[in-house]
Formats: structure tokens, C-alpha cells, sequence
């Protein structure tokens, strides 16, 4: 599959999403007006590599802001990858956040509530 | 029989603005606006926490203008806006002071309303289930508005939700959200 690689901008995440490297990562801010524009080929291209996944693939999410909006893109994400993990493939979600940001920690926790897939809550200590 | 929109702040005595806008909220009006408070708390030093907490209900604040607003009464000063919206940003003793103001149309007041007394008498933990509620099983609008929005500053802020509807005519109200943002 060709890979995602999108260049983040002050409003939209960095996205990397590369099957052949094994590395799903969005990073950084997401807040653009509307979401579902941005967010739509990520959810598409995790339809399509659901198919057939790695026996392994771990998502790292590394997200400094993200506004409503986005949250409910986000959630489509997961789950995609929730799908993939239904299926009996391994998939483990890496929640990345800033130390003292209980916010983005307990949004993390939100999706872990809602999502049948393994989180790991890791705080980034600078 | 029209009013000053701007009568709501001549009783905000105490605070210090550090933004006021009026006009039309676009794209680009929304990153100047999250630019330049940004860079003033960063000036004056405040801590990260709260830093991103008014970034933060900015964020959903000015994006519940920029999706909601109603369209300005044909008699209004400003007629060349199509998404009129008011922005007071004040820095206040414990923390900052977010103030919207916008035009609603006569029949989406009740359920504005509505929404927000829901959220007011809601407890925290309810706050957080309402969020989730709606996270996972309300649609997103084709302008992508999801419906979460004052749950999340009611959520991130942990405070009521201050708010006014002023009667501007037969037709329309002027709804004004007033958020505190503090420690």
C-alpha cells in the first residue's frame, strides 16, 4: 500500500501512516474547522489496510491540542483499528502526554473506555 | 428596536482586555485570534496549564461561532459579515475571561438554552459521560460541527457556563457566553 506522510501545519497534524516501515503516527495540532476533510483518507486508507494488516501494528498518538472537531475523527480512527484487532490481529494504541496535562491524559482515557483496543498512557517528561 | 451589542461589557469592570474583536469569524480570523493570545500569555509567562486550557476553549469557542451563528438581522450595522461574532479576552486575577457574543435566531434560543442548563446542573463525572455519550453516537455535521463543544469548555474549565440572551427584535436574541479559564 502507498503510504500516508502529511506534513503537519499549525492547524493539522504531522501523519505518517507506512505499512512496508510498520509506523502509524499523528503528532502535533488538530484543529482545523472541519475535520472530516482532513480525516477522511486516513479512515479510508485504514479500510483498505485492514485487509491486510501487519501481524502487529502499534499507533502512536502525539497530539498537543485537538478540538472537538477532530475528536470524533479521531474515534473513527480507532475504530478502524479496532476492526483490525477484532479480527485477531494485533494492534496497540501508544496515547502520548505532555506531563501535567491531566486534559489530553484523560481524553486518552475516553478512548480506552469507548475502544475494544490496548492503550498505553505515556507521559512525556521533558 | 435595536440595542448596543456592547452594552454587556460596559458592566465587566474589573480585568484587563487583552482582545477584543467584532466582525466577521473566518478561518483566518481564528488563527489571529490563537496567535496573538497565545503569544501573550507566552510573554507574560503563564503557566503551561492553563496556557492550554484557554487555548483550548478558544479553540472551541471561536469554532461554535464560526459553525453556529445565525446571520445578522437585516437592520444591523454590519451587513457585509456572514458569520458575525463578538470576542472579548480579559486576564482577570485568577485567570482569563473568554466572552463570545453572537446573533440566534428567535426559534434556537430554547434549545440553546436548554443545552446549557443541562450542562450547568451536570456534575463533573456527568460531564464527562455526556461527553462521551455524544463522542460516540452523535453524527458530525457536514460543516464539522460535532455538538460538544460548550461540553468540553464545561469540561476543561470545570466552571458553570455563564451566559445572556439579550432580545434584539421580534426575530432575534443576542446570546452572549461569558467563560472563566482559571487555576
Amino acid at each position: 500500500m502507498e503510504p500516508i506522510i502529511i506534513e503537519g501545519t499549525p492547524k493539522t497534524p504531522t501523519v505518517k501512516f507506512d505499512s512496508t516501515e510498520g509506523v502509524f503516527e499523528i503528532k502535533g495540532r488538530s484543529i482545523p474547522e472541519n475535520s472530516v476533510e482532513f480525516y477522511k483518507p486516513l479512515v479510508d486508507w485504514l479500510d483498505t489496510y485492514k485487509e491486510s494488516p501487519l501481524n502487529k501494528t502499534v499507533v502512536n498518538i502525539r497530539l498537543e491540542y485537538f478540538n472537538t472537531s477532530s475528536s470524533k475523527c479521531i474515534l473513527d480512527v480507532f475504530k478502524k483499528l479496532e476492526a483490525i484487532h477484532k479480527a485477531k490481529n494485533e494492534v496497540e494504541v501508544n496515547w502520548y502526554y505532555e506531563e501535567d496535562d491531566e486534559d489530553m491524559l484523560e481524553a486518552g482515557e475516553d478512548y480506552e473506555s469507548i475502544i475494544r483496543v490496548p492503550f498505553k498512557m505515556i507521559e512525556i517528561v521533558e | 428596536m435595536s440595542f448596543n451589542i456592547e452594552n454587556y461589557f460596559s458592566d465587566l469592570s474589573t480585568g484587563n482586555t487583552i482582545l477584543y474583536y467584532k466582525g466577521n469569524v473566518d478561518s483566518d480570523v481564528i488563527n489571529h485570534v490563537l496567535d496573538t493570545v497565545e503569544d501573550k500569555m507566552v510573554a507574560v509567562k503563564e503557566q503551561s496549564k492553563l496556557r492550554k486550557k484557554v487555548y483550548n476553549v478558544l479553540v472551541e469557542s471561536l469554532q461554535n461561532l464560526y459553525h453556529h451563528v445565525d446571520r445578522v438581522p437585516e437592520d444591523f450595522e454590519d451587513q457585509t459579515s456572514e458569520k458575525f461574532g463578538l470576542l472579548v479576552v480579559k486576564k482577570v486575577s485568577d485567570g482569563y475571561r473568554i466572552i463570545t457574543g453572537n446573533f440566534v435566531h428567535i426559534e434556537n434560543v430554547e434549545k440553546l438554552e436548554e443545552k446549557i442548563k443541562r450542562i450547568n446542573r451536570s456534575s463533573h463525572e456527568e460531564i464527562k459521560e455526556l461527553y462521551k455519550f455524544i463522542l460516540n453516537h452523535q453524527r458530525i455535521s457536514a460543516k464539522g460541527g460535532g455538538g460538544l463543544g460548550l461540553v468540553d469548555i464545561a469540561r476543561k474549565t470545570g466552571n458553570k457556563l455563564e451566559y445572556a440572551f439579550k432580545v434584539y427584535d421580534s426575530n432575534y436574541s443576542f446570546f452572549y457566553l461569558d467563560i472563566l479559564v482559571n487555576e
